[in-house]
């Protein structure tokens, strides 16, 4: 019988594979590795690319990943997967956005007074309505 | 018979609002479920870095990241996670409540405060009770995505790094059952790895690449990343938990409403035909 490693694929949103492999390809930082049962542990980072898991048997699977962080052990292999695409600048756009975000809201006295305006102003409106259709059925 | 006539519509308009609500309820069970799963699968990714995060902060003591270490709190970073919407119970409220008390806690100490509200609640809340703002991400919907969330968690990271706040706090809803919601401040920095302890008994360590230092340093980002996104996910099962009950109240109230309604309108009508009657007779005895 082949010797098998076991790997699990997660993302922080959702489990993508767990089960047993011969071997497991990874795209990390420093390039491409490949990892088989009772490799040494090992920690790196990894590029966007594919894991390939080759399962007992020989069937192939790849998974695409767009970073993350792959943890070996000797019987364990565990891919962190990244779901979103993480870059410097991108993480930095986003940050920038979340404090405009925070900017807006704190700047923006007017949305809310509108809001409530406009909901007295309809709560007025359907009194008026309610009464002009009491009076019309009185008549 | 004027007044069966008003009943009778009320009794409609009762009828009506019952429905919306037991649909409401029925949507928030389903979506409670769903939110149970989300829960559940992100739960594996939060525990793995957990553990790999106490390895190497065993197997390095000499290297300490910054999220790791214990400095004098001059201010505090708090991300408060609420709902998007309203309808949910006291919900909300005992989030806010649990949070006020924290944060006045903080300032008898003299401690400084910024906050970063993730949902349109806490936001609206903070911008009136007056908070300092630094950071906001609002209607994420049913199904967050980390994207969501990293720009919010980045603008206080790097506050952290640059010393601008000395920890960092989430305050959400833990989903205990579908009954009990409970506030939890959790801290989030510096981070404190327990889980290194029970490791001690076998001393090993990893082959790094490219070295331990920026593998760790992604490794916290995402560390915080996920418990954030957990925070979320967990604070939305527990709003729908909390609709799904308030929406069911809200039902079986309108159904006890409407049954006094009813009575009253029996009565009412029964009042309205013996006068009717006693005015007959009356009339056909004066003829």
């Amino acid at each position: 019988m082949t010797m098998t490693v076991h790997i699990d694929i997660v993302s922080a949103e959702a489990d993508i594979f767990s089960g047993l492999a011969e071997v497991v390809f990874a795209p990390a930082q420093d390039g491409d590795v490949g990892i088989l049962p009772r490799h040494a542990p090992f920690l790196s980072p990894l590029k966007p690319g594919e894991v390939v898991v080759r399962k007992p048997g020989g069937a192939e699977e790849s998974f695409y990943v767009s970073g993350g962080i792959l943890e070996v052990q000797p019987h364990v292999v565990t891919v962190l997967a990244d779901t979103a695409q993480r870059a410097k600048d991108i993480d930095e756009a986003a940050a920038l956005e979340a404090r405009q975000r925070a900017e807006k809201l704190l700047t923006d006295q007017q949305t809310d007074i509108d809001y409530a305006k406009a909901q007295a102003e309809l709560a007025q409106a359907m009194a008026q309505l309610k009464a002009i259709q009491k009076l019309r059925k009185k008549k | 018979m004027s007044g069966s006539k008003e009943i009778r519509t009320k009794i409609a308009s009762i009828k009506s609002t019952q429905k919306i609500t037991r649909a409401m309820e029925m949507v928030a069970a389903s979506k409670m479920r769903k939110a149970q799963d989300k829960m559940r699968k992100s739960r594996p990714y939060a525990e793995k870095i957990g553990q790999v995060i106490g390895h190497l902060s065993h197997a390095h003591p000499e290297y300490k990241n910054s999220y790791m270490v214990d400095r004098e709190v001059k201010r505090v970073g708090v991300i408060v996670v609420s709902s998007d919407r309203g309808l949910c119970g006291s919900l909300n409220n005992n989030l806010f409540k649990t949070a006020l008390s924290s944060m006045k806690s903080w300032r008898d100490e003299n401690i400084g405060i910024d906050l970063c509200t993730i949902g349109h609640k806490s936001a609206i809340f903070f911008k009136r009770v007056g908070g300092n703002i630094v950071a906001q991400a609002s209607h994420l919907g049913d199904s967050p995505t980390l994207d969501d969330m990293i720009g919010t968690v980045k603008v206080m990271l790097d506050d952290y790094d640059s010393g601008k706040i000395d920890q960092l706090f989430l305050i959400f809803n833990r989903f205990k059952n579908t009954m009990t919601q409970d506030p939890i401040v959790q801290q989030l920095l510096p981070i404190h790895a327990e889980e290194a302890d029970e490791k001690l008994a076998h001393r090993w360590d990893y082959i790094y690449e490219p070295d331990a230092q920026s593998v760790l340093d992604s490794l916290l980002m995402r560390y915080i990343e996920s418990l954030v996104y957990q925070g979320v996910v967990e604070n939305i099962a527990c709003e729908q938990a909390a609709r799904m009950v308030a929406m069911k109240s809200a039902s079986d109230n309108a159904g006890s409403l409407i049954d006094e309604l009813q009575l009253a309108y029996n009565k009412a009508r029964q009042a309205a035909i013996t006068q009717e009657l006693s005015e007959i007779v009356g009339g056909a005895a004066a003829v």
